[in-house]
C-alpha cells in the first residue's frame, strides 16, 4: 500500500509517497536524501537514527513513515543552519567526542533534546528526589544518554562535550 | 515486512469496530515493539489502524483522589508528570527505568502493557517457539534460560514480561480502561496479564479488537514513600533482571501497609501478595523483609541458568524496603 505524505525537514516543505512499510529513517535517507540520520541497529537499540521529531528525540527506524505523516523532523544537520554549528556540535568537535563519527549525528540529536529535558526540570532514572531539579553531574549525563551507543567507545570525551554545552547554554 | 494496510483511527469505537473485524489487523501505537516484530517476521498484521491521535493523551485526577492516564499518553511525559512524581514515585522510576529517552517519547502507556517479551528465541523465527508458533515447543526450557521466569513458567513457556511501567501498576492496584465490543470494562492490571500455562501464544487476557483507552491509578496515600529499583547487566538500558516496585508504610516500627511487584522473574508483573501478607503488622526489620521474600519465592522453579534470581530478589526486596522505611530515596 502506499501512501501520501508530508513531513517538514530541516526547515523544509517535503511531500513524499512511501509505501506503507517504510520507517521515517528510510524515508528521510531513501526518498528523501537526508542522509544526516543513521541506520545502525535498525532495531531501536543503538541510537544512531535519532532525530528531533516535533521537538523530541526519537529512534526513526522503529517508526512508520505513513504514521508521521504532518510531522516537523529536524536531524543533526537542521540544527546548523547555514553550516553554523549548534553549541552541542560545536563542543563535540572542540572536545573530540567522536572516532568514527557515524553515531554522532544521533548523540548530537539526543544531547540537544536531553539537555532541553534538564532544563524543563525532568528527573532521570539516577536523580535523587523525583520533584528537585537534578543537576547534571557525569552520572546524570551518562543515564541520560543512554539510549547512544558509540561502538568506537569515545564515551568519556562524549560527556565532556555535553557538560562543556550545558554550561554555556546555561550562560546568559 | 509483509505488505499491510494503513489507517488512521476517528475514534475508539470505530478502531475497535475495524480491528474486530479484521481478523489479522492491529492496533499501531507508538511501534516500538510491534514496528520490529514485523520487521522480524515475529508479527504480520495485514491491517494497522493508528491509535495514537486519538483523544487518549490526557492525565487527569479522578473524583476519588485517583489518576487516569490516557492509554496513549507516553512514557516520557507520564513520568515527568507533576501529580505522578509527587504521589506515585514508583511509576515515574519505573518508567525512567525502561527503554531510553528516545523510546521513552515514542512509547505509549497502553502499548507499554501490551509490548510483548524480549526472550531471544520468541524474536528469533528460526527457533522453536510456542508463544510465536504455538505447538513448535519451547527452546528455552533446555536453552539460555538466563533471563527467563522462575515463578508460575509452564513446560511450555518460561519467557518474562518485559515492562517495567506495568510492575509499578500492579503494586498500585491500578485497572485498565478496557473498550472491546460489548463496551467499557475495568480490569485489575494484575490480571490483565497472563501466566502461560497451555497458551502461552495468548499474553493477556485481552481479546481480539479490545483497545485499553486508560489506566486509572487509585489514590493510595501510602504510595508516597514507594520506589521501583531494577537490577540489569549494565547500569541503564537494558532489561531487568529483576525488579522490584514497593510502597511502604510503618508505624511505630512496624509495617502497617505495603505494596510489592516483582519484574523480570514471571510471565506477568508478579504482584507479591504472600510476601505483603507476611509483612503486614510485622516489625519493620530487614530479617521481616527476608521472610516475605522467602514466602513469596517459596514456589519459585529455577532453570538451569537463573537460579541467581531468587537471592537477587530476595536481596533487592531486602534493600529496598529498607531504604522506603529509612526515607531513603523518594
Amino acid at each position: 500500500m502506499k501512501a501520501s505524505i508530508t513531513l517538514r525537514v530541516d526547515g523544509e516543505q517535503r511531500s513524499l509517497t512511501v509505501d506503507t512499510r517504510t520507517t521515517l529513517l528510510d524515508a528521510l535517507r531513501e526518498n528523501l536524501g537526508v542522509t544526516s540520520a543513521k541506520k545502525g541497529c535498525d532495531h531501536g537499540q543503538c541510537g544512531a537514527c535519532t532525530v528531533l521529531l516535533d521537538g523530541r528525540r526519537v529512534t526513526t527506524c522503529l517508526s512508520l513513515a505513513v504514521a508521521c505523516d504532518g510531522a516537523t523532523v529536524t536531524t543533526a544537520r537542521g540544527l546548523a543552519p547555514g553550516g553554523t554549528l549548534h553549541r552541542v556540535q560545536q563542543a563535540f568537535l572542540e572536545h573530540d567526542a567522536l572516532q568514527c563519527g557515524y553515531c554522532t549525528p544521533g548523540q548530537v540529536c539526543s544531547a540537544v533534546a536531553m539537555l532541553e529535558e534538564v532544563k524543563a526540570g525532568h528527573p532521570s532514572y539516577v536523580t535523587e528526589g523525583l520533584t528537585v531539579p537534578a543537576e547534571l553531574s557525569d552520572e546524570e549525563i551518562r543515564e541520560r544518554m543512554s539510549g547512544n551507543l558509540c561502538r568506537c567507545g569515545a564515551y568519556v570525551n562524549i560527556v565532556a562535550a555535553i557538560r562543556e554545552a550545558m554550561r554555556q547554554g546555561a550562560a546568559p | 515486512m509483509t505488505p499491510f494496510t494503513y489507517e488512521r483511527a476517528s475514534d475508539a469505537g470505530s478502531a475497535v469496530a475495524r480491528v474486530t473485524a479484521h481478523p489479522n489487523a492491529a492496533f499501531l501505537g507508538g511501534g516500538t515493539n510491534l514496528v520490529d516484530h514485523m520487521r522480524l517476521g515475529v508479527a504480520h498484521p495485514e491491517l494497522l489502524v493508528d491509535v495514537t491521535r486519538l483523544p487518549l493523551s490526557r492525565i487527569e485526577s479522578l473524583p476519588d483522589g485517583g489518576l487516569r492516564i490516557g492509554a496513549g499518553v507516553r512514557n516520557s511525559d507520564l513520568a515527568v508528570d507533576r501529580t505522578v512524581r509527587e504521589r506515585y514515585p514508583v511509576l515515574s522510576q519505573a518508567l525512567l527505568a525502561g527503554a531510553s529517552g528516545q523510546l521513552r517519547n515514542l512509547a505509549t502507556t497502553g502499548g507499554n502493557l501490551l509490548q510483548r517479551t524480549r526472550c531471544a528465541y520468541f524474536q528469533d523465527v528460526t527457533t522453536p517457539c510456542n508463544k510465536r508458533n504455538p505447538g513448535t515447543g519451547c527452546a528455552a526450557v533446555e536453552g539460555h534460560n538466563r533471563d527467563h521466569a522462575i515463578l508460575g513458567a509452564s513446560e511450555h513457556c518460561v519467557a518474562v514480561h518485559p515492562s517495567d511501567m506495568a510492575v509499578a501498576l500492579a503494586a498500585l492496584d491500578a485497572s485498565v480502561v478496557v473498550l472491546g465490543r460489548q463496551g467499557e470494562r475495568r480490569i485489575p492490571v494484575i490480571e490483565l496479564h497472563r501466566l502461560p500455562g497451555n497458551a502461552p501464544e495468548r499474553d493477556t487476557v485481552l481479546q481480539h479488537g479490545d483497545l485499553i483507552v486508560a489506566v486509572e491509578v487509585p489514590a493510595l496515600p501510602m504510595a508516597v514513600n514507594s520506589a521501583y529499583y531494577k537490577v540489569r547487566d549494565r547500569a541503564s538500558y537494558a532489561f531487568a533482571l529483576v525488579s522490584v516496585a514497593a510502597a511502604l508504610e510503618v508505624r511505630n516500627g512496624q509495617v502497617a501497609d505495603v505494596r510489592i511487584a516483582f519484574g523480570g522473574i514471571a510471565h506477568k508483573p508478579w504482584r507479591a501478595l504472600r510476601a505483603e501478607a507476611a509483612l503486614r503488622g510485622s516489625p519493620a526489620t530487614a530479617e521481616s523483609y527476608g521472610r516475605a521474600a522467602d514466602a513469596e519465592l517459596a514456589d519459585a522453579r529455577p532453570l538451569q541458568y537463573n537460579a541467581f534470581k531468587i537471592p537477587l530478589v530476595r536481596n533487592t526486596l531486602r534493600m529496598l524496603l529498607g531504604r522506603l522505611n529509612h526515607g531513603g530515596r523518594s
